[in-house]
């Protein structure tokens, strides 16, 4: 069974955000989606000022044997990356929801995260798939 | 997963946490544990595989040894009994039917084991092309295959049998061997660049014998998937069907010339076209590339000569790549313009719209 945590809201492609407060959220992907995907060994995700747009793609995730599209969550700009990745991109299998955090964005569109899902919805959504 | 193809492994995947993938209208597992933990067991000690998705097809009568000659590009005349052989099989122009393994079982009886995904078109091709006295059965479907890769796969099997196993040695087999009780075809091949076996089973008896090697290997043997399977065969640079081999692939081109025999007096089906193919020069190589950018390499990325401009033709493509595991680098295997395939070459392969540094190594990238 893969792990939820109870205060984070989730997006449908299998990421999380938990909002920082300041209109400001950090994002990653769930442990239903780290292991889905395996031993992860390469990570490219959006560098400091680029603007994310909700729904669209801001990065890939590659495992041993495939690669896969990071989807952002929310729109705005990214204010913080997590470049500890780029060297220890296995730290995603290890601690989706800690140290293998992606970046912290700036929300130009706050009323998206209403259209996340809770940690119960998430739950029933990956067992539905 | 509906409508897929099982093996007769299957009940057991759940229980060894087996996660299943489509492939190629199979229902197999990607890995039991993990694909890195499975990949350095191998390596390391051991690793069981449930291959019974390869197709198997037995040729036999007076004239079953011409007729196999003539399909595949190996030298069949050499071939002793309890020997088997890596082969190609060719259309007349070269291109690749399929790759597989010829087991000589008695001198008019034969056994070819043939990739899943081409056992119809190989079975039709074998059919049509073969004249003379001789029955052609598609086995497959009655076969089970596991595979114990890994430096101590004898040590454990060895624990099953009474039979010395030192005596089997690479590229030989032992027909009806018992292991634990079950009557075996006991090869010394694999597809992993380790020593080990392959075990051909009546169906009936594939679960037990996978819960037998288990059991006797303790800790040391892991169970396997195909994502292991893949990256093993990868550093070893074992042609994959449908990647590094196809229709539109001669086996000289794939880096498999060792199994193509043109100088021998026996006719194939390709020979031709592969004695001009060779005359004139093999246009293209299968080389190994190390990234020297950051990316991972992966299956159909073009690949440029280093520095063409966005109005450059690629010089070939990326046929398989991935991280290896053992060696902890970015690595590819490419199909290129023999012109660029010399060592240290430097390349550029086009990841995801970038052009990203890459250059010819040697390979297999890993040899035991």
């Amino acid at each position: 069974m893969s792990q939820v945590i109870a205060s984070l809201q989730y997006s449908k492609e299998h990421e999380w955000v938990e909002v920082l407060g300041e209109n400001r959220v950090k994002i990653g992907i769930t442990d239903f989606a780290q292991n889905q995907l395996g031993d992860i060994v390469f990570v490219e995700i959006p560098q400091a000022n680029e603007e994310v747009t909700a729904g669209q793609s801001m990065g890939t995730i590659e495992s041993v044997k495939a690669v896969s599209e990071i989807f952002s969550p929310v729109s705005g700009r990214v204010v913080e990356v997590n470049s500890a990745l780029e060297d220890a991109p296995e730290t995603i299998n290890g601690e989706p929801y800690s140290g293998g955090w992606m970046v912290v964005v700036e929300l130009s569109q706050p009323d998206e995260l209403k259209e996340l899902m809770t940690a119960e919805q998430y739950t029933s959504f990956t067992e539905e798939e | 997963m509906e409508g897929l193809k099982r093996t007769p492994l299957y009940p057991l995947y759940e229980k060894y946490g087996g996660k299943t993938v489509d492939f190629g209208g199979w229902e197999l597992p990607v890995q039991f544990s993990s694909i890195m933990e499975e990949h350095h067991a191998v390596r390391n000690r051991a690793g069981l595989f449930d291959v019974s998705h390869m197709g198997e097809v037995i040729m036999k009568g007076p004239d079953a040894k011409k007729a196999v000659q003539r399909l595949v590009t190996n030298d069949v005349n050499t071939l002793r009994e309890n020997q088997a052989l890596y082969a190609a099989m060719c259309y007349p122009d070269g291109g690749t039917v399929d790759d597989l393994l010829v087991y000589k079982l008695k001198e008019d009886e034969y056994l070819l084991v043939i990739n899943a995904s081409n056992i119809g078109k190989d079975v039709s091709w074998i059919i049509e092309q073969s004249t003379g006295d001789l029955t052609i059965e598609n086995v497959s479907s009655k076969i089970a295959q596991l595979a114990l890769q890994g430096p101590k796969a004898e040590e454990i099997l060895q624990t099953l049998t009474s039979f010395d196993l030192s005596e089997i040695k690479f590229f030989h087999f032992q027909e009806k061997l018992d292991i634990a009780g079950i009557s075996t075809l006991v090869s010394r091949t694999g597809y992993t660049g380790e020593d080990g076996f392959e075990l051909y089973v009546d169906n009936a008896d594939a679960c037990s014998l996978w819960e037998k090697i288990l059991e006797a290997g303790k800790e040391a043997v892991l169970p396997c998937g195909l994502g292991a399977r893949d990256t093993l065969r990868f550093e070893a640079k074992l042609p994959l069907y449908g990647q590094e081999l196809g229709k539109d692939i001669s086996p000289l081109e794939a880096g498999i010339g060792f199994a193509v025999k043109l100088e021998t007096e026996e006719d194939f089906i390709g020979k031709e076209a592969l004695i001009v193919q060779k005359e004139k020069g093999i246009p293209r190589k299968l080389v190994g590339i190390e990234m020297v950018g950051r990316g991972i390499p992966r299956t159909g990325y073009p690949v440029y000569a280093s520095g063409a401009t966005l109005e450059d033709e690629p010089i070939g493509y990326i046929t398989s790549g991935t991280q290896s595991p053992t060696l902890k680098k970015n690595l590819g295997l490419a199909l290129i313009r023999t012109d660029f395939s010399k060592l240290g070459t430097p390349l550029e392969v086009e990841i995801r719209g970038k052009r990203v540094d890459a250059v010819t190594i040697k390979s297999p990238f890993y040899k035991r």
